[in-house]
């Protein structure tokens, strides 16, 4: 089996789930030996509450049963508030926005929070950061639980103070009396002294609504941004321990190849070095990295591979060839703007062609594109007979550590994964492939070893975002109105693939085909959204171009969402639709969409020459709507951030490989987006205090691509349906 | 290859004890403890391993130690002084210039180049210097407003 199928579409799936069976062993321990005296406040899941309420034997409530706390706050003797969580900070800078929940709650200062993440033995057990699950889930949950930590320590005051409780203000990590002078206040530290008291929240917790939030909602600066401009902050590549040597694998020479013979005789003289050699597990450790290098390079080894690898020349014809039996998933009828009735079980929708005064079919593609996170896969491990210790860059702290125990063949317990805030994931680095090579490493050599992976390692042995295929025949009538939609997605996923806009009851047909996967294919930033908001966007813009109607209205026409509706406005507004262009070559297009509870709207400006081949994205203006908005600066960095990273995918990047190998490993061959590449961006946030937040990093991704795309089109006539879409210049 | 014993960082003479055929990145990193200078690519692409060898950005993950001498070499470190951030560091704080910021010692080791040799760069001239080094994340409009701003705080010292 090709090694890629087992992981078909494994993020999709991951992502989908509930993620809520919880197994942390750091439950068991005694908190406050660990922690010292004072006030703890734990988070039991709505799946935790359910287990419980159907399983007597767990013990009730407050009795700190292992399986069911996703997140806890200590207030420790000194007034100290730290908060545990599995999340893991990327640059996404959850680390701020979770800081600012619970600040917001306890009416204490962002600096008087210590935030532990992504530390196995100190943290609740946590699936993954993936999914924007962290802002609607974790943020949450941690409101919840700091405001039940205000409302004891308001009960402990009114005692401590002889208070009536109604009287009593909290602010700055202290507790006033409404009336008295200000030194009659007591400190969080005075009231937790000697305590040993834990209390369980759940769901329940009231917490403050959106619109009285003052520190929440506000542009808090990044919480230890000063360790980021220092150089201080130490990422996983970053750190070392005592006695650390450096490891270096040795590649395959093509994916699937087979070791037939090896001789490591001429490493094994060089001076510092050891081979480690465990089955198809071979490579070298050494006191430095490039000693490793040359030592790992002097290793001679035959391989077999295997032969008729496709390539990415053929790649499209590949994917719709190659269809898993039984893959096919989605149906007619499920559209979420179009408030449409499901497919009856007679199968009469799906058979029944709708009528419409005007079809379009058409095909659109997306490549193969590699996360490139600047820092790439790496880990320490620190190998003892009674603890595994490794220090990587993971979005999946728990995941990481089970597959170190498999790997391993030693229990969870005896593992410790630490995350230091990292260099960047965007979805692709759910993996802990460096940490179990260190940690394989460690434990041959018996001393702590770091595993860095290269640029060409990053590129050749992480996995892709999925190529896909994507068929659009749509039905349209003259006077704008969408009579049907039927979508067929090959490979790159489901995330995206219904249409927001309105069609009559049943008419909108989605189907997802599953393929054979000769990549490694895994999750990456709004996953197949991108590829799906691409494909939809471009084909309204063609059948608003075929009915010759304005591509803004001809989508407003359409819209039944209200939030949809508004960004798109919003857009517009901003970016200054239908103004006249400067000269000939500029264009400009639109589109949008919704995605995991957000709303999105791109404008782009082009000047595009078809005689040079160039294009140049001179403008873009999203309009971003994820309810209430946590962080105003920080949401608008990220919106940013992903259309510039956006705008890689849509003009440039794209994997390239033949005969089981990657054919531009290397930052010169595969161009990410850089300052040359930078339009003048704008930012329209639409603060909805009335509806729950969002996360955010991810869907603002979706809108740049076909923006870009229809804007193309405005500018030169040319319809380009294929992501990138000018990797080699614009061809006329 | 000769061994190198010792290099200026940061203006002080350091005792090193490595083979002259390593990066610069390798030794300061792994050797020193300098590790604000970051591995990105190995391959002189991406920026992050920018440090200033007598003022000129370099390279320090393809530069090897051996060719070095007596050149100082800045790196990101050694950019605050007695607890006081440089108007970059802050610029880049104020513009929130910065998500993962992985690039961020490199960027503002570009920056600290260009600015020391054209103390009023316009953004095309910004764009010029800075489009060897990568920011994943895309924060590129927020570092150039960081650089001008860290400009105008250092013209009015």
């Amino acid at each position: 089996m090709n090694p890629a199928d087992a992981q078909l579409l494994k993020p999709e799936l991951e992502e989908m789930g509930p993620g809520l069976s919880s197994r942390s062993e750091v439950t068991r321990r005694d908190f406050f030996k660990t922690l010292g005296s004072g006030v703890m406040v734990l988070f039991l899941t709505p799946a935790a509450l359910a287990q419980e309420a159907g399983n007597a034997g767990r013990g009730g409530r407050g009795s700190q049963s292992p399986a069911e706390i996703s997140a806890w706050l200590h207030i420790g003797e000194d007034g100290t508030v730290t908060v545990f969580t599995g999340k893991t900070e990327v640059g996404q800078n959850i680390r701020t926005s979770l800081t600012q929940a619970v600040a917001e709650e306890l009416r204490v200062a962002v600096s008087a929070i210590k935030m532990v993440m992504a530390d196995t033995d100190l943290v609740p057990y946590d699936a993954g950061t993936f999914g924007s699950q962290t802002t609607p889930q974790m943020a949450s949950r941690l409101h919840r639980v700091a405001a039940a930590a205000r409302e004891v320590l308001l009960d402990m005051a009114a005692d401590y103070l002889k208070a009536d409780r109604a009287s009593l203000t909290v602010a700055d990590g202290k507790i006033f009396k409404a009336d008295a002078d200000r030194n009659q206040a007591v400190t969080f530290g005075q009231l937790t002294k000697g305590q040993k008291f834990t209390k369980t929240v759940d769901n329940s917790t009231v917490v403050t609504p959106a619109s009285k939030w003052t520190i929440a909602g506000t542009s808090v600066p990044k919480v230890d941004g000063r360790d980021f401009v220092t150089g201080r902050h130490k990422y996983s590549s970053d750190m070392k321990l005592p006695g650390m040597l450096f490891a270096k694998r040795l590649r395959p020479a093509t994916f699937g190849a087979k070791v037939v013979s090896v001789d490591t005789t001429a490493a094994e003289a060089m001076e510092g070095a050891k081979v480690v050699h465990d089955g198809d597990f071979i490579g070298v450790v050494a006191p430095d990295s490039l000693q490793a290098e040359h030592a790992v390079n002097a290793i001679k080894v035959e391989w077999s591979a295997p032969t008729d690898q496709p390539s990415n020349a053929n790649i499209f014809d590949y994917l719709r060839q190659n269809v898993v039996a039984g893959g096919g998933r989605g149906g007619r009828g499920e559209g979420r703007g179009g408030g449409t009735a499901p497919a009856g079980a007679d199968g009469k929708g799906a058979s029944a062609a709708p009528v419409a005064d005007q079809t379009l079919k058409q095909s659109y593609t997306v490549a193969y594109i590699a996360h490139t996170p600047l820092e790439p896969r790496a880990a320490v491990a620190d190998w003892k007979e009674d603890k595994l210790t490794v220090w990587t860059g993971t979005q999946r702290p728990f995941g990481v550590r089970g597959d170190l125990a498999q790997a391993l063949g030693i229990p969870n317990e005896r593992i410790r994964v630490i995350v230091p805030d990292t260099g960047s994931g965007y979805g692709g680095k759910h993996t802990g492939e460096a940490a179990i090579e260190a940690a394989r490493f460690s434990r041959a050599v018996g001393r702590p070893v770091k595993v860095v992976w290269t640029r060409q390692e990053e590129f050749t042995w992480a996995y892709f975002r999925p190529a896909g295929v994507i068929d659009i025949t749509s039905g349209v009538n003259k006077d704008g109105s969408l009579v049907s939609w039927d979508v067929a997605n090959y490979q790159s996923g489901n995330s995206g693939l219904q249409s927001p806009y309105h069609f009559p009851a049943g008419n909108q047909k989605t189907v997802f085909h599953q393929t054979r996967a000769p990549l490694a294919i895994g999750s990456y930033r709004a996953l197949a959204s991108t590829a799906n908001h691409f494909a939809r966007e471009v084909h309204m813009d063609e059948l608003a171009r075929m009915l010759k109607m304005d591509p803004l209205e001809f989508r407003l026409k359409n819209v039944v969402d209200q939030r949809l509706l508004a960004v798109f406005e919003a857009a517009a507004k901003a970016f200054g639709w239908g103004a006249a262009k400067a000269t000939a070559g500029h264009g400009f297009g639109i589109a949008g969409g919704t995605e995991k509870n957000s709303y999105i709207a791109t404008c782009a400006e082009v000047l595009a020459d078809t005689a040079s081949g160039t294009v140049k994205v001179l403008r873009a203006v999203t309009a971003f709507d994820c309810g209430a908005v946590v962080n105003p600066n920080h949401l608008k960095n990220q919106i940013e951030g992903a259309m510039m990273m956006g705008l890689g995918g849509a003009l440039f990047e794209a994997i390239e490989f033949k005969d089981g190998m990657i054919t531009n490993p290397h930052l010169a061959d595969y161009r990410v987006p850089r300052f040359t590449d930078l339009p003048k961006m704008e930012v329209v946030l639409i603060d909805r205090k009335d509806i729950a937040s969002a996360g955010a990093g991810e869907t603002p991704i979706v809108g740049i691509a076909p923006a870009v795309a229809n804007a193309i089109f405005d500018a030169t006539n040319i319809r380009l349906r294929s992501m990138p879409m000018v990797p080699d210049g614009l061809k006329g | 290859m000769s061994k190198v014993a010792e290099l200026q960082v940061n203006g002080k003479t350091v005792p090193v004890n490595a083979d002259g055929e390593r990066s610069l990145m390798s030794v300061l990193r792994d050797d020193l403890g300098l590790t604000g200078t970051k591995f990105g690519c190995g391959e002189a692409q991406c920026g992050a391993c920018t440090v200033l060898l007598d003022g000129t950005p370099t390279r320090s993950c393809i530069f090897p130690v051996g060719q070095v001498g007596q050149r100082k070499i800045a790196t990101i470190e050694g950019l605050e002084k007695d607890g006081h951030l440089h108007p970059l560091q802050e610029a880049f704080l104020k513009m929130d210039a910065m998500q993962c910021a992985y690039c961020t010692s490199g960027m503002i080791m570009s920056a600290h180049a260009l600015l020391q040799k054209n103390s009023d760069p316009s953004e095309s001239e910004i764009i010029r210097a800075m489009a060897g080094n990568v920011c994943r994340c895309g924060v590129y409009q927020r570092i150039i407003a960081a650089i001008r701003e860290g400009a105008k705080t250092l013209q009015t010292k």
